[in-house]
């Protein structure tokens, strides 16, 4: 343990000598010594992180990102990841952080830590705003389009009533045409493609009338850096109750953040 | 090569295999016969010109024999509504396979009913018959004996494309496949069993339909 602990300072040494401030043991107090906050952002994933038109990144985890350096009074560096190497660059200590779509699950949570959720995802059943449907029991006799084979078709077809009338489609472009020609009354998918639908169409809208299966988004931290952690959390407690979360998910998700998150 | 063959996982479900083949013989059916009497209407105003059936006829063949029928089949289905005319997905298919199999059998049949000769019309004729009893007696059934084969083979072919049904929802066989193959994951077994059913429902649709034609046009077709 002394000779882990040696080395590791022995290491983080050398890397300051060579003029790269980084891989130190408490994240923070480095972030606010060089005043940048290093955070890796999806760009491949919308709404949730895309190039924009101007090759600058954008989406959800940006807009979040920047929050978090505003009210850490940090630049913001922001650091182009995938959904394969997002906790790689983590635990390399090539980002403090990872705001990334990530969800939480046993196996990642041996390897790093979890702040509080500050973005919805889920799969639903989704539908018009006068559709009185809470449960899944209320989709009897309904018909409800879902994409044949997605998490949401295994999940929902267990759910289901047996007089709630599925029809499977081939993808979700033919899934959500289906609800728009109004050929399905629900449908079940993600809250990203509802989202998406949302922001395209104004035909019919769909609105989330329960949960299938929840996956919040939550910010990743290495382990061991609990003083960043608490501040990651009190900056989401404090865009949460300022309201400014919302009005992320509201751009970027066509919706309100649940009361729930 | 340790892939496991497991042919029992598709067996599973084999209601939905036969729930699916019912269906698919229940649209290549109904879309045979309506497709077949529209044919029919559109070959006689074609040959015989029939002002204004005739033009109206050349355009619909020529737009739907140069249109994918998939094509043809999302416009009915998630195109139409737009236009407050909504079908379900069986509706939607039957009248899909019905407007497709029309424009191809308007074509086949013509091409039977130009092919009698002219003296057994004058014939005809001098035997003071009406238009309608000529048609019905003395033009059509030679011209679709003269055309079963190919009439035989356009359904089998329409038989063959109702697959894509499956697209919107219907639940004919290559749905049951699609379905079957999302839950089990065994994509050789169930494209295999499903490849050896259409094709003994093509093998039986071309005996069913080479019997009917001898039993109602006589020994000339085969």
């Amino acid at each position: 343990m002394h000779k882990r602990h040696f080395l590791k300072t022995l290491f983080a040494a050398v890397l300051l000598a060579g003029g790269v401030g980084a891989a130190q043991a408490d994240a923070l107090s480095s972030a606010e010594k060089s005043g940048v906050l290093r955070i890796a952002v999806p760009q491949d994933f919308p709404p949730f992180g895309t190039v924009g038109p101007d090759l600058k990144p954008r989406g959800y985890d940006i807009d979040v990102a920047n929050l978090i350096g505003r009210e850490m009074k940090l630049k913001v560096e922001l650091i182009p990841v995938t959904s394969t190497n997002r906790i790689p660059y983590l635990t390399t200590g090539k980002a403090d952080l990872v705001i990334s779509s990530l969800g939480k699950n046993p196996d990642r949570e041996k390897v790093i830590d979890f702040s509080s959720a500050y973005a919805p995802f889920f799969n639903g059943v989704f539908g018009p705003g006068d559709a009185a449907v809470k449960t899944a029991a209320d989709t009897a006799g309904k018909v409800v389009g879902v994409t044949r084979g997605s998490v949401e078709d295994l999940e929902f077809s267990k759910l289901a009533p047996p007089t709630a009338n599925i029809k499977r489609f081939e993808d979700n472009n033919a899934t959500i045409s289906a609800y728009l020609s109004g050929q399905v009354q629900l449908v079940a998918t993600g809250n990203v493609v509802a989202a998406a639908v949302n922001e395209r169409s104004k035909l019919r809208r769909l609105e989330t009338k329960f949960l299938i299966k929840n996956s919040p988004c939550y910010v990743g931290v290495n382990k061991g850096e609990a003083a960043l952690l608490g501040k990651v959390n009190a900056v989401i407690a404090k865009l949460k109750a300022s309201g400014e979360l919302n009005q992320v998910s509201q751009h970027w998700l066509q919706a309100p953040l649940p009361a729930d998150l | 090569m340790a892939y496991a063959f497991d042919f029992s996982a598709v067996l599973e479900y084999r209601e939905a295999l036969l729930a699916g083949t019912g269906r698919t013989l229940m649209l290549t059916g109904i879309g045979a016969v309506a497709g077949l009497v529209l044919g029919t209407a559109g070959a006689v105003s074609r040959a015989w010109r029939l002002a204004p059936f005739d033009r109206i006829f050349a355009v619909y063949v020529e737009l739907i024999r140069n249109t994918p029928f998939l094509v043809q089949l999302f416009f009915i289905f998630f195109g139409l509504p737009s236009l407050g005319v909504q079908m379900d997905e069986w509706q939607a298919a039957i009248l899909a396979v019905v407007i497709n199999l029309g424009a191809y059998s308007t074509e086949i049949i013509r091409a039977g009913i130009e092919a009698t000769p002219r003296g057994q019309i004058e014939a005809a004729q001098s035997l003071a018959m009406t238009r309608r009893q000529i048609f019905f007696h003395v033009v059509l059934p030679p011209a679709l004996a003269k055309v079963w084969p190919a009439i035989c083979s356009q359904v089998v072919i329409v038989m063959l494309g109702t697959s894509v049904c499956s697209q919107i929802a219907a639940e004919e066989l290559t749905f049951a496949a699609n379905f079957i193959q999302s839950r089990n994951f065994r994509a050789f077994e169930t494209y295999f069993v499903v490849t050896a059913m259409y094709f003994l429902l093509a093998v039986g649709v071309r005996q069913v339909l080479a019997l009917t034609g001898q039993r109602l046009l006589g020994r000339r077709s085969k």
